[in-house]
Parts: structure tokens; sequence; C-alpha cells
């Protein structure tokens, strides 16, 4: 079992979330031209290695809240938290 | 070689068995090799076997950073079929079921292939609707398709709960009677067996740890026991395929997830066939020993973890109690994990890459195992010949940029979307 820290809500249990992949991906701007190797990489490439993972959950059974999550792929520790609008250094 | 026949066997009991000879070599690394697979599973070792023995490149070595068979083939529920509706993957499936029913005599080794059928539960109107089209596909593709009702279905499987008031009450079926099981550790040994004798070197303990490219061609791999060159590299290594490709500044359209499966006490026949829960993901078949095999969903997100995790595992086992009651009531024997190549439409990739001389095999998501002979023979082609065979067309790296997805299920990384 996860224990994921909610910045919203605090310490619940991986029942409470659901998963949303990597939070590295960023969606092309829309107001130039994208190609579709652009779309390509947004849609579908994923680096997904093993080690140090920053990714999406829902707080789905919570506050709803989608939050950042630094979690290790391999060991499953969770080392950090984020509001999904906070940048992470 | 040594054939493995009852002779062989009597003659070896004079001697306590043993003398026999060893069923692979633990060879050196040569320094060049015409092809270098990586991975020693099931896929690498039956392209190293089909490499040999169908366009005649011995020169061959597999390198594997554990123990052969140590990975997803050891590690499945041993479930065989072709009961694909789209023509990619019912064709390339097929084709596999004629080699894994000629797999014993062809690797003398027995691999106790049991085509025992396997029945899709269909809980509604719309779902027999479903099948009904699948089924009809299959038949197209010249592979067998039955589609049963409730009362037949309650003949084969009377086990399942046929009471009123469930939740999701059973409709009928879709059964695809030529698929089934085999002993999944004995796929691997058989391929490396035969692969070994035709010259094949099988390299245990070896890690890969870069690649040598230069002008946009392969010319060899650097690993933990020396540097190879080699003129054609491909690689096999199912859930480890992000970490290579990162190797090769490579991204796929891949994600790394974990899979469990656990097996219970074994018990006496209670199960012929192999069925899924057509409600969730949920599938279950008695082993030969009385184990009941069962797995389902993913954990669902990404992991290397190679151990799973119990909410899922309690899931999964809800969805089996709904679809058999009588399972409350056994105990579990094990549970284990695997790391699964999760492509992002659910459909493998077996191909060329941008990169000359290097091959691509990944993506096998949930069905490895069976993809197993066929994929091996794809694979050996599409390296030996330098270009893709009919059977592996579909199975492009570049389908998901120009839009030709194989969504059979229409769900690859993304669990929740079902």
């Amino acid at each position: 079992m996860l224990y994921i820290n909610c910045p919203h809500c605090g310490m619940r249990s991986q029942n409470e979330f659901s998963y949303g992949g990597d939070a590295s991906v960023k969606r092309p701007e829309l107001n130039k031209e994208v190609s579709d190797q652009e779309w390509d990489n947004f849609v579908y490439n994923r680096k997904s290695l093993r080690g140090k993972h920053l990714e999406l959950w829902q707080h789905i059974s919570g506050c709803r809240q989608w939050i950042k999550v630094e979690r290790d792929t391999a060991t499953h520790e969770i080392f950090r938290t984020f509001k999904a609008d906070e940048e992470v250094a | 070689m040594q054939k493995y026949s009852i002779f062989n066997l009597v003659k070896n009991a004079f001697s306590n068995h043993e003398n026999w000879d060893l069923a692979w070599k633990d060879p050196t690394p040569k320094e060049v090799y015409d092809v270098v697979i990586i991975g020693g599973g099931g896929h690498g070792l039956a392209t190293a076997y089909y490499l040999a023995k169908e366009h005649n490149i011995t020169n061959v070595a597999i390198i594997e950073k554990g123990w052969i068979g140590g990975g997803n083939v050891g590690r499945n529920t041993t479930i065989i079929r072709s009961n694909y509706m789209h023509d990619e993957n019912g064709l390339f499936s097929e084709f596999g079921m004629d080699l894994w029913r000629k797999m014993s005599q062809d690797l003398n080794y027995n691999v106790m292939f049991s085509p025992r059928g396997i029945i899709n539960l269909a809980h509604s109107d719309a779902q027999m609707n479903a099948y009904a089209r699948r089924g009809n596909s299959m038949r197209l593709n010249g592979i067998d398709a039955v589609l049963l009702n409730r009362e037949q279905v309650k003949e084969i499987i009377p086990m399942a709960d046929f009471s009123e008031n469930v939740r999701f009450p059973i409709y009928g079926g879709l059964m695809q009677p030529s698929a089934g099981t085999a002993r999944h550790d004995a796929v691997a040994w058989g391929y490396a067996r035969q692969a070994d004798s035709m010259g094949v070197d099988i390299i245990q303990n070896c890690e890969v740890i870069g690649f040598d490219v230069s002008a946009g061609k392969i010319k060899g791999i650097r690993t933990s026991r020396g540097n190879i060159k080699a003129k054609k590299v491909g690689l096999c290594v199912a859930g480890s395929t992000n970490i290579l490709a990162e190797k090769l500044n490579m991204t796929l359209p891949i994600e790394t997830h974990l899979l469990q499966a656990c097996v219970s006490e074994p018990v006496k026949p209670v199960l012929d066939n192999v069925v899924t829960f057509g409600a969730g993901h949920f599938y279950v078949s008695q082993s030969d020993k009385g184990e009941m095999v069962m797995g389902g969903d993913l954990d669902g997100y990404n992991s290397y973890a190679q151990r799973g995790n119990l909410p899922t595992l309690q899931h999964v086992l809800t969805e089996g109690i709904a679809m058999m009651p009588f399972l409350s009531k056994l105990k579990m024997l094990r549970t284990w994990g695997g790391i699964m190549d999760m492509s992002m439409d659910g459909s493998p990739i077996i191909d060329k890459t941008h990169i000359d001389g290097l091959y691509l095999n990944c993506g096998w998501c949930y069905g490895g195992f069976k993809a197993t002979p066929a994929s091996g023979w794809t694979f050996a082609h599409t390296i030996a010949q330098d270009r893709v065979h009919e059977l592996n067309a579909g199975y492009s790296l570049n389908r998901f940029n120009t839009g030709h997805l194989i969504d059979e299920k229409g769900l690859g990384t993304k669990t929740w979307i079902s």
C-alpha cells in the first residue's frame, strides 16, 4: 500500500487516488505550428525510467484535486508531493 | 546434442542420470557476432532459435543480465490464444498457434501444450453482441470461435456463479476451443537448448551498459563482461525496454508497469478451461498440479518493482470471487509480479529503428507469453532480411506517428479507461 501525502488533505492511502501518468509531459502550445512529432511526443512517447519519477495523481475519493508526486518507480518511496500548479525545482 | 527420448531416459537410468549432457553451455563472449540479441527471455531465445533454424545465422549471442527465463517468461499465467478481432493481431497470433502445436516435437522438449480452450464470459446483451462480432472476425481469419449461451457455459463451467440476483449475471461467452496453456519454463529451456545446439552463445549474468553507434549504424554493445562487436542488435527486453532506449537516446511509446499473478493451493480438478471475467479484468485456469492460476489488472502506476501491491490483488480477486465464489475458500500459495512493456495502444512493436542494424521487439503488455514463437519467428525474419514480414508489418514503431493504431481493446497503459 502506498501512502500519499496530499498537499490539500494530508497523508492518505493509495486507495483514495487514481493515477495520471508522467507529470513532466508538456502539451504543445496551440498558438504556434505544432509538428506531428511534437504531438507524438506529447500523446505517446514516455521516458518511463527506473528511479525518480514525477507523476500526476488525482485525489479522486478525497478533495478531487490533481497533485504531483515524486516517487521512485523501483522502491515506491515517495519523496515529495506538490499541488498541481506548483513549480517543481 | 543428446536427444530426449524414452530410450535415452532408460539408458541414463543405469548411470543414475548423472551423465546427461548440459542442456546449454556457459560460453565466454566472443569479440564479434553477426547478431546480438539482448534479453534471454522467451522472445529473445525464440528469436535466436529461428535465426539459426530458418535463416542459417548461427554466429549469434544472447546477452542476458540475469539468468535465462528469469523474467516474464517465468512469471506469466501461461495462457495461449489467438482470439483477437483485428487482422494484425489475429493472423499473427494464429500463425503462432501453429508453432505452438508443433513446438514439443520441433524443440524435442515437452512444453506440455494443452489446448483446453479459453472462454471469455459475457455479462450483458451488448457484450454478447460484441463477442459475436469478434467471433465472426476470428472465423474470417481462420481462427476457431464458438459463441456460447448461458446454458452452454453452465455445462462447461459449473463452478461459475449462475445464481439469481448476482451483480454480473453470465449471459454467455465466446470460446476459442484451440486456445490453451503450456509449461512456461519449458518453452524458455526448450528454445535455449536447441539454439545452443545450433551454435548460439547464451551469455548469462552479462548486463548491457551501452551501445556503440556511429554514423547512424550500430557497431556493437558495451557490457559488464566487455565490449562485443555486432553487425545487428535486437532488443527483446520487455519491461526494461525504456532503460535501454534511454542509452540510445530514443523515447518510445512504452511505459513500464507491474502486473501481478497468483496461485492458490492445489485442489482436485474443478476447471477444464481458461476463463476470463467479462465485467472486469480477471482470468483463471487450473494448473496440472491443481493450483488455480489467476491474474488481472496492472498495479496501475509506473513500476520496476517486480513485486506487487495488495490493493490491486484484492481488487482482482474480488472479481474472481464474483465469478467463481468457491475461490474464496482457497488459501493463496504464491503471488508474484513482473514488469510489463505497456504500449500506448495495447499492441506490440516488432520493427526496425532509425539506427541501421538495430531492431526493436517490445510492447507485449499482458500477452507476451502466447506470442513467444510468433514473435521470435517474425523478429528473426526482420533481423535476417532487414525488413519486416507481412505478419508483423502492422506492429510498426511509427504507427503512433501515422495514426495506424491497433486498438484491440482501446487501452494500453491507461487501465482506468476500461
